[in-house]
């Protein structure tokens, strides 16, 4: 498979048809091109979030990530917007969603497209993840250590979840995966939660030393699984 | 872990930039992923004027030596001013 690919920063319509920016990484070849919705941690749109974009690409995936905090501080660097973001209160749920929405029309009208669009969040973006799981139309959702997960919510669930945890994180503790795992599981819907003993949370973040090797590996193949079978169709 | 709790303070004094002075009226604290510093949480405090931020992040116990040594400076050093603790 060929691995190019195109990346950058493009406008989108986000939630009430403001104009944010969003990054794209679009494989070059290849029709039939599932899309995965990247949603970004507390500290932004950062280097490192950007790098997971491109990664989802390299698989032959199109992926986009609006930029959540991009409202507060326009054209700023991810730092200064994400403190942006804070200082007045953080993103509310409804301008969350309707910024996915607009990521998710803009990979469904691609012409490559195949249709299928998954998202995928961490840390604060795992949150968020599960509430677009809930409410928007997408075929597949992975939470990565998403703390503050509503458990109530679970029976409007519309999709597989994926859930990546760490054993010692304390948001989401263990206890609150395993709150959340119950309540899907007594409305019987399809989710699979791995969590790793030796990790806590942030464990796929590279750059931060809370990097786990093993689970960020494991964490990967399932990531790949996962939307493989819900995106690819392999 | 991933606190989004945050907590704010109204301020009033200056803040340097690196090329110059600018009026602050907003400091937000909280302890979270830090943007830079090399650690899981930091102890991250900006003090905002308009657009424009002085920004830390200290790791736990120097966020509280800091703390203490401001108010320690104040306690000794600064007798009139009105926040002075009782």
């Amino acid at each position: 498979m060929a691995d190019g690919m195109r990346a950058e920063t493009i406008t989108i319509a986000g939630h009430g048809g403001d104009e944010i920016e969003a990054y794209l990484a679009q494989p070059l070849d290849g029709d039939a091109q599932p899309g995965v919705v990247v949603l970004h941690h507390m500290p932004g749109y950062d280097r490192a979030s950007k790098e997971i974009v491109r990664t989802f690409a390299v698989d032959g995936y199109a992926a986009l990530m609006p930029n959540l905090h991009h409202r507060y501080a326009p054209g700023a660097k991810a730092t200064d917007a994400a403190a942006a973001a804070r200082a007045a209160g953080g993103v509310p749920d409804e301008q969350c969603l309707g910024d996915a929405q607009g990521a998710i029309d803009v990979l469904r009208a691609r012409p490559q497209a195949n249709g299928k669009v998954g998202v995928i969040g961490y840390c604060s973006g795992g949150r968020q993840t599960f509430l677009v799981a809930c409410a928007l139309d997408v075929d597949a959702a992975v939470d990565c250590y998403g703390g503050g997960v509503d458990p109530t919510l679970a029976p409007r669930l519309r999709c597989p979840l994926l859930g990546l945890f760490g054993a010692d994180d304390q948001r989401p503790s263990p206890d609150d995966v395993a709150a959340l795992a119950k309540a899907l599981d007594e409305s019987g819907k399809s989710f699979d939660f791995h969590t790793y003993e030796g990790a806590g949370h942030s464990f796929f973040s590279v750059d931060r030393p809370s990097y786990r090797l093993e689970a960020a590996k494991d964490g990967w193949k399932q990531i790949w699984a996962f939307f493989g079978r819900h995106l690819k169709g392999a | 872990m991933c606190t989004h709790v945050t907590a704010s303070a109204r301020v009033a004094g200056s803040g340097y930039r690196g090329d110059d002075w600018f009026p602050v009226d907003r400091a937000v604290v909280y302890f979270d992923h830090p943007q830079d510093a090399p650690l899981d949480h930091a102890l991250c405090v900006d003090v905002w004027g308009g657009s424009e931020r002085v920004a830390i992040e200290l790791d736990g116990a120097s966020a509280r030596r800091l703390a203490e040594t401001i108010l320690a400076t104040l306690e000794s050093s600064a007798p009139e001013d009105p926040g002075r603790r009782r």
